[in-house]
Parts: structure tokens; C-alpha cells; sequence
């Protein structure tokens, strides 16, 4: 059977709930730093961190630390065994010099408490002199001050396409970054274990990258290092670069000390010392014809990428590979670059570029529409990619049918037709309140641009009494991976869901993993886990077929049964067929390996075939808007997304919803603001808590939330015909943007292109809809 | 009384003894440092809900009510002789609780760091007595989902965990907590830690605490601990004397008079709401507002106005309301108008050795009143401006409005300008939009990460419109 088949039976497709829900609910779910109380002797690790957002470090005294009781010792740059760097790029020294965000820590103390170790990082003596710091786009841009490449996305010829335009608009569109939150923030524990290599639990979604990283700052092998990482608190992107450094100064404090060492970030530290989403620039020119068809697009992306690369290159080559969205744009160029400012190094955040390339294209949509005298939905749908048609960088868009199969479904199921016609009413009716409806579309590319991380490996283990324990490269974050990979493994085996557990992801038993990222986790992993259960079926296989005197293809495994085709009756249980087999002298184990075929990039013209295929989905919303104070509700959204046939449809639609909520509170509710006066404290994170940046809550979920997965969706050449579905559905959540805009335009005249700052705050759509009103006044005036 | 550095509570059904306690451990760190690790630190701030845990509470009918707070603002000193349950008590793997399981069936948990936090505010809302189906503002099993919104999920959307809380039923007559409710609670007991760090007082009676604050005129007053715990966690504070004063019988009163009435300034707000019900209807609409469910199951008037905060959101009510702030001190009692109350960015009149005992409302009430609160999220968020107003009509023109104003100066204040403009005027949208306009010139409004200068202008002159528009109109026109 070929990778995306399913037999008739089994636990791949079944809505079961989340392999640890039981744990969860209870409080029995152990996370990195749950674990520290079982240790004997441990220590707690805190950062001195600078409050500078530039400066050069003149002089640090740790003497005094050494003093605090409970303090016992202070880790510093010429305490570093190996390299002196935190990054894969080579630009993020464990221990600077130089400071290079407000915040950044210099050195560390390890104590026999936190409360300890933090005072002992008070009495610390530093002095600094202080730089000039660049902390806007626009304070980069002016200065030049950029870092890494600056990739140029190209087909076709702008100008030829601005010749054939009948319309031509330009506009500037900046907006925000977003903090992650995952609820558990970063954490790490390292010891010496007794076989003397180093441990480290971490939380991490790479644990490999973690291991290379500690093991260079220890100036070991990799084969020196373990990390384990049980399962993450939520991660988002978060965790996939950010955890090494943490993660090397526990294992460097538990080498010099020779005991455990806990390092748990407090909420302040992790939003002042860890990466985020990037914030975008965005200055475009859009051509159109006489229809509202696309006939070219130029435009200069800028992102902020902080103070160092972390993967700040890739995630603009995805915002490139994006800027299409759903669209077919003959003509385009599209050039990217990397600022450079005195920031917390940006990093992945589900969707890696994606939504920040789809968000430019949804905007300049938004805004042109009623320039073009049309409603916003007829023109995105009027420009969507035609089967046969090609992406910018040259890709086919397989599939693409699809986009308006979700699109007129959607448009059905959430009777687009007639709610806008009653909005229409309710808003000619009701000066003071007005709504918004807009559907937006998602197509977004599935594997790493990066192709070498497009692999995976698993170990599948039968003992001998039939049960099944699998390993694999993928880390558990929250996003239901091990449920799917352990249905994975049970459809594969034929084996119920109990008779297969899943051990913890550790560097020592699937190694050179790739980061559980680009929403790759189930597509590479579950290839790697049905490699290693087809490898041992096919070895029982062969033992049943001489037990059941039929030929091997025609055993069947199905429900901890084995039986020849057809007759069910006949066959035997899969642990009696194991014990035989054992006896036989038969491999009971495998290592599986996956690799994503048919993927080709360069990276340098921008061209290729990075994606294995595209995920599609779509989404409406329906918001109200509070003409006094601009605050909104957002009363209603319908989703529909392609997950292929989901291998677990309670996960998926977990995924999908928490995707559109995370994505809606990255456009409407959370705001990162940085201290960018002349101050003092210049480059200082003001939203540092959970009481100024603020996350959707309760009262932001969609009152009426209707969510729904396209059915007979098969992905051939993916996992039982499934698709990927982690990041996509974050896009979901333009549609709520582009209601707030329509709900803000309708204070004013119609046919006026209605800006919206990102996020859309209440206090960001009252200036929108004050703006419309002015207009409206305006006009009012003119015809008296 | 608990003595030296020890105390007995009880965690989960069992007793425990605490030993080592200092002054400014938090409950959530020490349950951990007990391996009760399901109680998790997400933001060490009352904002997340990863640490919520139940407390047993006495309610008005001498039963027990079982109340959700969030550990990491309870210190170990103020639960000397109480009773905790958190999610590792309320059931196991193979032995659901009716919430875990409802939780975990419907996919209420992706990454599970949230959620033994929401399985304990559940539990809450499932163990309220007075929780019953057909409330219009509830789901159909009358759970209220506010009791939810001090609880954060990154992860799910919130969708399922609703659906977990709207699918649950009654508890069973055989549920051992739900038949606690019908037993006596553990009282407050009187405490004195006594550590290298410092010392923990709570105090039997007010006597008692104004005779401690005399010998100690420094001593931080502790009652819900919703704003001293923040400072605990995150800026590190520490007090030499800390003196609890939540559960002095003094200050839990609540009277009605003629001419007032009077909410002892330690009974926390979900008390409040529960014993007002619709009395004062300006804050009955104003409670919802106030942070989340786990916060205010906690939070006290007294300390809401003990810290002063600009942007507290209890002052622009209570300045409407024309409230005034009872104080007690060694030369017994005093009332100030809460107006005469402030004096400057986190300065008050109380004088060291006082404390406060009580809010009093005078009557009869104006008529007409309305709560706007600027912020960013639509609740659990710390408002930006936040604007009560309270208006008497006569005749179609104004006998009295007051307005109370919170976020535009270093202490909460009146919108003067705007109420004298207005009193003896037709309420009509003319006489409105200037008052307005003169509104938006109140105080000194920030520039900040909450909002722009120039919003909270603009929102102090649309809250009137606002409330003219939504609250009057009809009436008036009608």
C-alpha cells in the first residue's frame, strides 16, 4: 500500500482526544520544570540583564554576587569550555561584549534558590557605555542598518504589467509583531547523568539544534549530549531557535558545578529576552484592469529582525513566497530585507512570514476594492489562482480548484449573501453601531523552504508480548503530534490505540531531527513511523503467511488481529503472531526514515518548488463596531479548511480554531510597544507582563463559531491522504480584519479606500472609523 | 494562634504542615515545592489563571462555598488553618472528575499547561450553589463563562472548553466536595509568622490590628493581595511587618441604612456582588468589569482604594456615587468623601496607623448611572480611561450628574467642568456635546502602551455621548 492509503479499519481518521488529556486535566502532565523537585542539590539559575538597548560592556564585578548567601556561582564568558555563541549563525554570543537589546543578559548567577541567585544578580557590578540604538523600521531603513540577504521575488515584467493596467494605486502598510505566550515559558534542567554525558531536559522544538549548540559551548561531541524534551507548554515557533542558549547555560552550570542546574524564565524575562514574530514594512504599487484583475504588484517588504539573523532569512523568503496568498499576479517584484535594530531577535511564529506576506496582499485587496467599485470578496475571488497556473516563484498551484470549492462552500454554509444585505440594513439604520462582514482566503505552502529539514526518522519497537512503544523525531507542543503519530503507528501495525506508547523525544534515540516546525511534524514523522511499522510488518508478514499457509500480501493486520484476506475468522492474535515470530529469530524493531520527495529551491533566484503542495481554507467573519470607543465584538465566523483526510479530526479542528484565535489576537488585540524616546530607557519593552500585552480571552472567542473541515480531501503522497494543519488556519483570521475595515468604512461615504492600522486595537479602528466620519461630515457639508 | 515559622492547612482533603514559612511565599510555590506540580506559574500575576486552585470559604448561610483564587497572589500566611484543592485533588487518570473529564473528552486541551487551571475555575462555577439552568446570561446548565475569563489558553480557541462547561450537570448527592458545601468553614485564623525575613501578622479583630499598625505605622496592609502579590512576584518587594486584614469580622459587614449603604471594605468583590445583587445598579454593571472571577474572589474595596491607583476601577464608581471611605485608626473613626480622598499619585489622607473599614454610599441613588471602561480587551484588562456617570433628570433638565474619572490624572478624579456645565441645563444633544467637549479637557491624560494621549481625550467626550445616546435618549425624546 502506497504512503497515503488507508486500510479499511483503523485508529487513523477516529476523533480521539489528545494522547495526554488525561494527564492534562488532572495535573499530572510533567513539564521541564515540574521535574527540578526530584533532583537532589539543584540549582537555580538568573540573568544580570542589561538596561541598555546598545551599549558596550565596560566592566563586570561578579565578586560581589559571591557574597549573597546561597549564591554559588556566577557564569560568565571565560567560564565557556567551547564556543562562545548561542546561535546557529554564529552572531549570538552566549555572553556578549556588547549589549544589543534592553535586556540582554551578561552573565548568569546559580544559587540555591531563585530568590538567591536574583539578588545575587543585583549586587553584580557592570558598567556599560552606551551606543546609539536603531529600533524602528524606520530608524533602520534610515540608517541602512540591514542584516543577511535581500532576496528579490520575480516573474514577468512590473512595468509591462503597470502599462496594462487600467488602475494603479500605491500605499505604505506597517505592522506589529507578536509575542508568542506560549502559557509555559522557556525552561531548561541539566545534569551530568550517571553514565557521565550530559543531560538536559529542555523545552525545545529542536532538540537536535539544542544538543549542537550545548555541545559546542561545552566543546563536546553531540555524542555527549542528550536532550529530551517531554512535551512544551505551547511553543508556536517560539521554542525552535530560542531554547539553546538557555539550554547551554544550565548544561554549563551543571559541568563546572557538578549539580543540576533549573533555569525557568519568569513572563518578563521570556518577553524581553526571547524573539518574536516580525514586524513588517510594507511599500507597494498595484496594477488592475478594467475587471479588477491583477496585472502587477511591486513592492519592498521590510522586516524587523532584531538584533541578530536566527531565522530572520527564512521567514522573509516565506513572506515573499506568500505575498500571492490566493492570487495569480502575472507581473511581480517583490524585494526583501532584513532591519537590523536593537531589538530581541525575531524568530519563527506559526505561519514563519507567511501571514505577514498574506497580510500585505490582503490589505492592498481591502483598500483597493472600493477604489474599483467593488465588494472586497468579488475582487479576491475574481483573481484566484486557475488550475494550471503557476506561483511567482514557479511552482504549480496543484490543486488549485480547490480555492473556489472552499471559497463558494463557505460563501453558502455561512449565507454570505444575505447577511450582507442585512448588514446593509442594520447599518442605514443605526448611526452609532455599525458591522462589518468579509471573507478572506488561505492558500499556504507545506514543507520547509529550507529542503534538507524536509527528513525524519522514527524507531518502532514490538516486544515480544505484542505491545509497541515508538520514538521519533517530533516534539509534542500541544498540537496533538504524538496522538496522530501513535494513530499512525496503531493503523499501520493493525494494532488497537492502547497497545501502542509513546516514549519521550531524546536526542539518543532518533538523531539529526528536524525542528517540529513548518507544520511538518505529522507529514515527516508519521512518513518515518509507517517506514518503521511497514519494515516489521513485513517481516510478520512473512511468519503468518507460513503459519496461515497464504501468500504474505495477502495477511491482513487489523485490530490486534492477523488473518488471511478474507477470512477474518481464521486468523490469530497479533501478540501469539509476535511471540511466534520472536522465536523465529525475527527483527521485532525498526528504524524508519521519511524524506519529502519532489522539493527544489534556489534560494538565491527564488525559484523552484519548495512546497510539496499547498494547504487551502477560508474564512468569514462578522464584527461590530461601537462608534463611541471603536471597541468591537466579533459576532460570528465561519471556517472551512483542508486538512486532507485528517488522520485525528478533534486535533484538527483544535488546531484550526486555536489557529484563527491566535491569528485573530495577533491582528486585532496584541500590541508589542517598545520605549522608542530619547529616554533612559530608550529600547525598553514596555508590554513586559501579562497585565499589559494582552491575549484573547473568552470574551474575544466568535460568538457563533462554526468550523468545519473539506471533506474527501485525499492528499496522495502525504500520510494516510492527510495534510498538514498547524500554521494555515492562523490566516484564517484576516477575514476579522477586513470586517473591522468594512464595519469602520461604513461610518462613512462609500466607495473610499478605509486604512486600518494592524493590530486593529479599539483604540486603532476608532481613529479608522473618526477618519470615515470626518469624510462623511465633509460630504454632508459639501451638499448643503 | 500558628506560631514561628509553621502551619497547618490543608491541601487536598489531608493536613499538612508548612514549615519554613517566610513572609512572602506564595502558595502556588510552595504547593510546588511540595511536587504538587499540576499548579503552574504562567505569569505570577493574577492575569493567567495556570495557578488556580480552590479555597473553601464561608458563605452567607454559615455552609461553605468553594472559591477559585489564583496561588501565586495568596501568601502561605493568610492560610493558616484553611483548606485548598487543586486539580491533583479533584480527581486522577482512570478517575475523572466530571470537569477533567469533560475537559479532556472534547479536546478542552491542547498543550495542558493551562488547563488544571481551568479544570479548578470549573470546578468553581460546577460547585456554585446558586448555579442553575435557564439564567439568560449563562449557558443552558446556568455556568456562567465570565468564571472562565482570568483563565488563559494559547492553544484552543476556547471553543471546546466551553463546551466542556456548558455540558456539565449538577454534582451528585455522593460527591464528597459538593457535600462539603453543606458543612462549617474554616474561619480565619489569627497568625503571627515570625522569620529572618520578616513578620506575618493577621490579626482576630480590628482592635487587634489598629493596636499592631501603632506599633508598626509601616506595615503593608495585606487583604485580597491581588495587587501586593504582583508586587511580591515581579518588582520583589518585601515588607518587614505585613498585617492581614481581609478577614477581620470588622471590616466583612455589610449595612443598609436610610440614608447609606455601608460594604466593609474586606469583603471581597464576588461577595459583594453576590450580597448586593441589584441594590446599586451602577455597580452591579461595574463588577463584570472588574478583572476576572479568580481576581475578585479576592479582591478587596479597601485595598482597591488602600493602593490609590490611577487607574483603579473601583474610584470612578464610587466617585459617581458620591461614596465616602471610613477609616480606622487608634482615635477610632473617620469618613472622608472619596473625593477629599486622594491627594496625589498614589497619595491618600489615611494617615499612617489607619486603615480602612469601610465604603459608604449615600441614598437615595440618582437615577440613571452608566460605566464605561476603555481598555483594550473586553474584560480582564486594566482600563486605559474608565468613566461612571450618575445622573438625576427633573423636568427634562439636570438636578445633579456626577462623573467619575479614572486613567487622565495621577489620581482618580471628577469631571468637574463637565457636571457644573450640564447641572440646571435641558439633557438635551446640544447642552451634551459641549459638556462633552469640555470632559475631553479633564486632567492630564498619558501617552502610553494602554492608549494614545489623544484616545483617552476623545473616549473621557464620547463616554458622555455614549451615555446620553444609549442611557437617555429615549426617555428623554420618548
Amino acid at each position: 500500500m502506497s504512503l497515503f492509503e488507508r486500510p479499511p479499519l483503523g485508529a487513523v481518521g477516529d476523533a480521539v482526544p489528545h494522547e495526554s488529556a488525561d494527564l492534562h486535566v488532572t495535573g499530572q502532565a510533567l513539564y521541564t520544570d515540574d521535574l527540578g523537585v526530584r533532583l537532589q542539590g539543584l540549582l537555580h539559575a538568573w540573568p544580570l540583564q542589561a538596561p541598555h538597548a546598545h551599549a558596550r560592556l565596560l566592566k563586570l564585578d561578579t565578586a560581589p554576587a559571591l557574597n549573597v548567601p546561597g549564591v554559588v556561582r556566577v557564569l560568565s564568558a571565560a567560564d565557556v569550555p567551547g564556543v562562545n555563541d548561542a546561535g546557529v549563525k554564529h552572531d549570538e554570543p552566549l555572553f556578549p561584549t556588547e549589549v544589543m537589546f534592553y535586556g540582554h543578559a551578561v552573565c548568569w548567577v546559580l544559587a540555591d534558590s531563585a530568590d538567591a541567585a536574583r539578588l545575587g544578580a543585583e549586587a553584580i557590578q557592570a558598567e556599560y557605555e552606551v551606543l546609539p540604538a536603531v529600533l524602528t523600521i524606520a530608524e533602520a531603513v534610515a540608517a541602512e542598518s540591514f542584516q543577511g540577504s535581500q532576496p528579490t521575488l520575480r516573474r514577468g515584467d512590473v512595468s509591462l504589467g503597470f502599462e496594462q493596467a487600467a488602475h494603479i494605486f500605491e500605499g505604505e502598510f506597517e505592522f506589529g509583531g507578536q509575542e508568542h505566550f506560549y502559557l509555559e515559558t522557556n525552561a531548561a534542567l541539566a545534569y551530568t547523568d550517571e553514565s557521565g554525558q550530559m543531560f538536559i531536559q529542555s523545552s525545545t522544538q529542536h532538540p537536535t539544534e539544542t544538543q549542537e549548540i550545548v555541545a559546542h559551548v561545552l566543546g563536546l561531541t553531540s555524542s555527549q549530549v542528550t536532550v529530551q524534551c517531554l512535551r512544551m507548554g505551547g511553543g508556536f515557533g517560539g521554542k525552535e531557535m530560542q531554547p539553546h542558549g538557555f539550554a547551554a547555560i544550565a548544561a554549563l552550570g551543571a559541568t563546572l558545578t557538578g549539580r543540576p542546574v533549573r533555569l525557568r524564565l519568569n513572563r518578563t524575562q521570556d518577553l524581553t529576552m526571547t524573539g518574536k514574530r516580525h514586524p513588517f514594512h510594507a511599500r507597494w504599487k498595484v496594477g488592475f484592469d478594467e475587471s479588477g484583475g491583477l496585472t502587477a504588484l511591486q513592492a519592498t517588504l521590510s522586516s524587523d529582525g532584531g538584533w541578530s539573523l536566527d531565522l530572520s532569512e527564512p521567514v522573509l523568503a516565506r513572506a515573499l513566497c506568500h505575498i500571492d496568498n490566493a492570487y495569480f499576479i502575472p507581473h511581480i517584484e517583490v524585494l526583501g530585507r532584513i532591519c537590523k535594530t536593537n531589538k530581541t531577535s525575531q524568530t519563527a511564529f506559526r505561519g514563519f512570514g507567511g501571514p505577514q506576506g498574506m497580510l500585505v496582499i490582503e490589505d492592498i485587496l481591502g483598500r483597493c476594492a472600493p477604489l474599483l467599485g467593488l465588494e472586497a470578496a468579488d475582487l479576491r475571488q475574481r483573481n484566484f489562482y486557475a488550475p494550471g497556473e503557476a506561483t511567482p516563484y514557479g511552482q504549480p498551484v496543484r490543486h488549485a480548484e480547490r480555492l473556489q470549492g472552499v471559497w463558494q462552500t463557505l460563501l453558502q454554509k455561512s449565507e454570505f449573501a444575505a447577511r450582507q444585505a442585512e448588514i446593509r440594513t442594520f447599518n442605514a439604520s443605526n448611526p452609532h453601531t455599525k458591522r462589518g462582514l468579509a471573507i478572506t482566503p488561505v492558500k499556504f505552502g507545506i514543507s520547509f523552504n529550507f529542503t534538507a529539514y524536509n527528513q525524519a526518522g522514527a524507531l518502532v519497537h514490538v516486544y515480544k508480548d505484542g505491545s509497541v512503544l515508538i520514538n521519533h523525531g517530533g516534539t509534542e507542543m500541544g498540537q496533538g503530534l504524538h496522538t496522530k503519530m501513535i494513530q499512525v503507528a496503531a493503523t499501520a501495525l493493525g494494532v488497537p490505540l492502547k497497545c501502542v506508547r509513546l516514549a519521550p523525544t531524546r536526542t539518543d534515540k532518533v538523531p539529526n531531527t528536524s525542528a517540529t516546525a513548518a507544520s511538518s511534524g505529522a507529514d515527516l514523522n508519521g512518513g518515518a513511523i509507517k517506514d518503521a511499522c511497514d519494515q516489521i510488518k513485513e517481516r510478520l508478514a512473512a511468519v503468518a503467511a507460513g503459519a496461515l499457509g497464504v501468500h504474505p500480501n495477502d495477511v491482513r493486520f487489523e485490530n490486534g488481529r492477523v488473518y488471511p484476506l478474507g477470512h477474518p475468522d481464521q486468523g490469530m492474535d497479533f501478540a501469539k503472531l509476535v511471540h511466534d515470530a520472536y522465536h523465529l529469530r525475527t527483527q521485532l524493531w525498526a528504524a524508519g526514515y521519511y524524506r519529502t520527495p519532489g522539493l527544489h529551491w534556489d534560494r538565491a533566484a527564488m525559484q523552484g518548488e519548495p512546497f510539496k503542495y499547498f494547504s487551502y481554507g477560508a474564512s468569514v467573519s462578522e464584527v461590530e463596531v461601537d462608534g463611541f470607543t471603536g471597541a468591537y465584538r466579533l459576532l460570528r465566523a465561519d471556517l472551512l479548511h483542508d486538512v486532507g483526510d485528517s488522520l485525528s479530526p478533534l486535533i484538527d479542528i483544535g488546531q484550526v480554531e486555536g489557529g484563527f484565535v491566535q491569528g485573530a489576537g495577533w491582528l486585532t488585540l496584541e500590541e508589542l510597544r517598545w520605549d522608542t524616546s530619547n529616554g533612559p530607557h530608550r529600547g525598553r519593552l514596555a508590554t513586559q507582563s501579562a497585565s499589559t500585552y494582552k491575549l484573547p480571552s473568552f470574551s474575544e472567542m466568535p460568538e457563533t463559531f462554526n468550523v468545519a473541515l473539506l471533506e474527501q480531501a485525499t492528499e496522495d503522497g502525504v500520510v494516510y491522504g492527510s495534510k498538514a494543519v498547524g500554521e494555515p488556519p492562523l490566516m484564517l483570521a484576516i477575514s476579522v480584519r477586513e470586517a473591522l475595515r468594512q464595519a469602520a468604512a461604513a461610518f462613512g461615504p462609500s466607495g473610499r479606500p478605509q486604512q486600518l492600522a494592524s493590530p486593529a486595537t479599539p483604540e486603532a479602528v476608532f481613529w479608522a472609523l473618526e477618519e470615515a466620519r470626518q469624510v462623511r461630515g465633509e460630504v454632508v457639508a459639501a451638499d448643503d | 494562634m500558628s506560631n514561628s515559622h509553621a502551619l497547618t492547612l490543608t491541601i487536598n482533603g489531608q493536613s499538612r504542615s508548612a514549615e519554613n514559612v517566610r513572609p512572602h511565599t506564595t502558595l502556588l510555590n510552595w504547593l510546588r515545592d511540595q511536587g504538587l506540580t499540576g499548579c503552574k506559574e504562567g505569569c505570577a500575576e493574577g492575569e493567567c489563571g495556570a495557578c488556580a486552585v480552590l479555597v473553601a470559604r464561608p458563605d452567607e448561610q454559615g455552609g461553605t462555598r468553594l472559591e477559585s483564587v489564583n496561588a501565586c497572589l495568596v501568601l502561605m500566611g493568610s492560610l493558616a488553618g484553611q483548606e485548598v484543592v487543586t486539580a491533583e485533588g479533584l480527581g486522577r487518570p482512570g478517575a475523572l472528575h466530571p470537569v477533567q473529564h469533560e475537559l479532556a473528552v472534547r479536546g478542552g486541551s491542547q498543550c495542558g499547561y493551562c488547563t488544571p487551571g481551568f479544570v479548578v475555575s470549573m470546578a468553581a462555577e460546577y460547585y456554585r450553589p446558586e448555579r442553575a439552568a435557564g439564567d439568560a446570561h449563562h449557558g443552558p446548565n446556568g455556568f456562567d463563562i465570565h468564571a472562565l475569563s482570568g483563565n488563559l489558553c494559547r492553544c484552543t480557541g476556547y471553543r471546546p472548553i466551553q463546551d466542556a462547561a456548558y455540558a456539565l450537570e449538577a454534582p451528585p448527592l455522593s460527591d464528597g466536595l459538593a457535600q462539603r458545601r453543606s458543612q462549617t468553614p474554616p474561619t480565619p485564623q489569627p497568625t503571627h509568622l515570625s522569620t529572618p525575613d520578616g513578620d506575618f501578622h493577621r490579626p482576630g479583630t480590628l482592635a487587634e490590628a489598629v493596636e499592631l499598625l501603632a506599633v508598626h505605622p509601616d506595615a503593608k496592609l495585606l487583604a485580597g493581595g491581588t495587587d501586593w502579590g504582583v508586587e511580591v512576584n515581579l518588582r520583589h518587594a518585601r515588607a518587614g511587618v505585613t498585617i492581614a486584614v481581609d478577614g477581620l469580622p470588622e471590616l466583612r459587614t455589610l449595612t443598609l441604612t436610610d440614608q447609606f449603604i455601608e460594604l466593609g471594605a474586606g469583603l471581597n468583590l464576588s461577595e459583594l456582588e453576590r450580597r448586593l445583587g441589584h441594590r446599586v445598579p451602577l455597580l452591579r454593571e461595574w463588577f463584570p468589569h472588574f478583572a476576572s472571577r479568580l481576581i475578585r474572589n479576592s479582591a478587596t474595596l479597601g485595598g482597591n482604594l488602600g493602593t490609590a491607583s490611577p487607574i483603579g476601577d473601583s474610584p470612578p464608581v464610587l466617585l459617581a456615587l458620591e461614596a465616602s471611605v471610613v477609616l480606622a485608626g487608634p482615635q477610632g473613626e473617620r469618613e472622608v468623601a472619596l473625593a477629599e480622598y486622594f491627594t496625589g499619585y498614589r497619595q491618600t489622607v489615611r494617615q499612617p496607623g489607619e486603615l480602612i473599614r469601610a465604603v459608604r454610599i449615600p441614598l437615595p441613588l440618582a437615577p440613571i448611572t452608566g460605566f464605561y471602561k476603555i481598555a483594550k480587551r473586553r474584560f480582564d484588562d486594566i482600563s486605559s480611561v474608565a468613566s461612571a456617570i450618575a445622573l438625576e433628570l427633573e423636568g427634562g433638565a439636570v438636578k445633579r450628574i456626577r462623573i467619575g474619572l479614572g486613567g487622565v490624572a495621577a489620581t482618580p478624579i471628577r469631571g468637574l467642568k463637565a457636571e457644573a456645565a450640564l447641572t440646571g441645563q435641558v439633557w438635551n444633544e446640544k447642552n451634551v456635546r459641549l459638556a462633552a467637549k469640555l470632559l475631553g479637557t479633564e486632567g492630564t491624560p498619558l501617552d502610553d502602551h494602554r492608549a494614545s494621549r489623544a484616545y483617552r481625550a476623545a473616549m473621557l467626550e464620547q463616554t458622555l455621548l455614549k451615555f446620553f445616546f444609549e442611557r437617555t435618549n429615549q426617555e428623554v425624546l420618548g
